[in-house]
């Protein structure tokens, strides 16, 4: 019984120290005692197989085709009145009019909806480099992507829609396009808030609704008579602001 | 007439039974601590091509999951990012480090970085992301604190009793749909969570399958 048990701790002791606790980091895949069916011969999204040449899973698309799944809805697609919207609707799809120039104004109807999808979608994919405000001094400006440019300038403030529209898509010189990352109607929604924010950096007096006007004109003369040097950015633009709003008036 | 048996065999059939009682258990304590998914996948942590660091684009630089991860509230399948993606930022940006050489390589070339796959599921299983983190369901939930990992590592076993244990009480971990992508939000007390939760299962109509067609279709 002795010899048994001291044979028994042994063994105990040896399995622990030689697997270890849970938890525990380890590099080689995990083991399969019973593979089961847990990998079968199918093509998955961006799987791997040895069919095809460069054994990807994932086709390119086929021109004049669209993929099962996209933003498609199927009942659509398969109506007899269903036509191919990027012929049909060239703004929509490249921010170009038919004639071949850059749309101005929205394809899309602008409303709350549209402006809230683009400021989702703009603090996603641009804020890193164009920053919250869009003046281009985004947290990736310190690491080296130097050359991001501030929307607040009359050539962008000038520009037709459809030329953002272009520049989102496929990019434009330093900058790399989002076509793949954004659907159409995303990237006017992005454009929408942009032009909000192009606004806000620029606005008059004018452009604050008369209910709020009272209290930020009290807000500006408060802060003036005990002007603290760290003031909040916030403050400084709307000064800016009200002094541009004097200017202009 | 003499004992044929001598006394100790008195105690064989009990330290018999004692002696396979024992090494029963310990084979089922073995096989449940290191049998199972808990043991066997969690800590995987392969090495990959390019030693990707969550915790530098997500933490430091503030960057949202669907940067990269673009199609997971879209589609059943969460994507690893393109090598376009990386070189949004990596045309700029350490444009002589070491670590990034593949990157370059593949962006030239246009073959796929091989990065390892850390997570799947079995084939036999349906899975789909875009049902679960636009109800509020965290990545967090079921991968960890993928922001913090220097490299990333299975943190949940993904076994089928860790998918039913949430669909079972799904308000323990259902949080605003605006809080998904924010690894580190959580409610402020177990109480609020619930209450919070309880609501969102009845405003959502949430309704997890736990019938076994849900997932094995
Ligand atoms: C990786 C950093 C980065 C990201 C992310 C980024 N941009 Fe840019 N963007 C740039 C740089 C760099 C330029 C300057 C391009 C140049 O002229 O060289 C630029 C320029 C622009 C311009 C001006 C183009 C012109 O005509 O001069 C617009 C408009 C713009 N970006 C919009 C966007 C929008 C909208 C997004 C989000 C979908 C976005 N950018 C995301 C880096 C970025
Ligand atoms: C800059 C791009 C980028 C961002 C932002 C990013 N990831 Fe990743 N992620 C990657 C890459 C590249 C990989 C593959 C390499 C690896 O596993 O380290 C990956 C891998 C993963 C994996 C493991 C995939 C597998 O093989 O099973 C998970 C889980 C994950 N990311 C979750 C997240 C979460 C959650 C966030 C948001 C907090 C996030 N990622 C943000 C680029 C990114
Ligand atoms: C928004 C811009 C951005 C994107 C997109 C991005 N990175 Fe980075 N990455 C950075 C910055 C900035 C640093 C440097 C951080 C520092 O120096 O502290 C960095 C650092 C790194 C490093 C560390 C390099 C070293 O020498 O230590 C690696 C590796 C890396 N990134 C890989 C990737 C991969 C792979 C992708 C694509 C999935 C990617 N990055 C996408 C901005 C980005
Ligand atoms: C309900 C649990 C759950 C949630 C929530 C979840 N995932 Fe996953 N994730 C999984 C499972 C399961 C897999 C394996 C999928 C498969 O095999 O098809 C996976 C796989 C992945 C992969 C690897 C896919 C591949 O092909 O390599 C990435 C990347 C990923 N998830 C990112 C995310 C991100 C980012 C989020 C949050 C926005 C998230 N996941 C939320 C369960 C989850
Ligand atoms: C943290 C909680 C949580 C975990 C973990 C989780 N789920 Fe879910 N799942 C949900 C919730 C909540 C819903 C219901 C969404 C709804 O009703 O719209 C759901 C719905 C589903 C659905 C139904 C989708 C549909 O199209 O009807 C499937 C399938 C599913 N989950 C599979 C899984 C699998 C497989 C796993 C394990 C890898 C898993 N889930 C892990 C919370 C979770
Ligand atoms: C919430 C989703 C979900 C539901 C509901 C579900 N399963 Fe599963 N099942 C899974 C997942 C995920 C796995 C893979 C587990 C793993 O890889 O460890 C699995 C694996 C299995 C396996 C294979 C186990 C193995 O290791 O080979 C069987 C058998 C199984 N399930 C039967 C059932 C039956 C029977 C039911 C109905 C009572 C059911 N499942 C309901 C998610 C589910």
């Amino acid at each position: 019984m002795r010899i048994f048990l001291g044979i028994f701790v042994f063994l105990c002791v040896a399995t622990v120290s030689i697997f270890g606790i849970r938890g525990t980091k380890f590099t080689e895949p995990p083991l399969y005692v019973f593979p089961d069916m847990d990998d079968q011969e199918k093509y998955r999204p961006q799987g791997e197989n040895t069919f095809y040449q460069n054994r990807m899973d994932d086709r390119p698309v086929v021109p004049g085709t669209i993929a099962r799944g996209s933003s498609w809805e199927t009942a659509k697609v398969f109506n007899e009145d269903f036509n191919y919207a990027q012929a049909d609707n060239p703004e929509l799809y490249t921010g170009k009019t038919r004639s071949g120039e850059w749309v101005r104004g929205f394809p899309v109807e602008v409303n709350h909806a549209l402006m809230e999808l683009g400021q989702q979608k703009y603090t996603i994919f641009c804020q890193v480099c164009h920053s919250a405000i869009g003046d281009g001094d985004g947290i990736t400006k310190q690491y080296g992507v130097a050359t991001t440019l501030s929307y607040h300038d009359d050539r962008l403030r000038d520009m037709a829609e459809g030329e953002i529209f272009n520049t989102i898509t496929h990019g434009k010189n330093t900058m790399s396009g989002y076509g793949e990352k954004l659907r159409p109607e995303e990237r006017w929604a992005v454009i929408a808030y942009l032009r909000a924010l192009q606004r806000a950096q620029n606005g008059t007096l004018d452009d604050v609704p008369t209910p709020f006007k009272k209290e930020l004109l009290e807000s500006l003369q408060a802060p003036a008579q005990d002007s603290t040097p760290a003031d909040e950015p916030e403050t400084t633009q709307e000064d800016d602001s009200s002094t541009q709003a004097e200017s202009t008036e | 007439m003499a004992n044929i048996f001598p006394k100790w065999s008195n105690f064989v059939p009990i330290k018999i039974i004692l002696g396979i009682g024992l090494v029963v258990t310990a084979v089922v304590a073995g096989i449940t601590y290191y049998g199972t998914p808990k043991y066997m996948r969690v800590g995987y942590q392969p090495i990959q091509p390019v030693p990707f660091d969550h915790n530098i684009h997500v933490e430091q630089l503030g960057m949202d999951c669907r940067y990269c991860h673009t199609y997971v509230d879209r589609s059943e399948h969460s994507n690893v990012p393109s090598t376009n993606t990386c070189m949004n930022c990596h045309s700029q940006v350490l444009t002589d480090s070491q670590a990034l050489a593949p990157v370059r390589e593949s962006a030239e070339s246009g073959e796929p970085i091989p990065w390892v796959r850390i997570h799947k599921t079995p084939d036999f299983v349906y899975f789909n992301h875009s049902v679960h983190v636009n109800r509020g369901i965290s990545c967090v939930e079921c991968h960890g604190q993928v922001n913090e990992m220097q490299t990333v590592y299975h943190a949940k076993s993904l076994s089928m009793s860790f998918c039913l244990d949430c669909h079972r009480h799904p308000e323990k971990s259902i949080r605003p749909v605006d809080e998904v992508y924010n690894l580190n939000w959580e409610a402020s007390s177990p109480k609020e969570q619930e209450e919070m939760g309880k609501r969102f299962v009845h405003d959502w109509k949430i309704n997890p399958p736990l019938s076994c067609s849900g997932c094995h279709r």
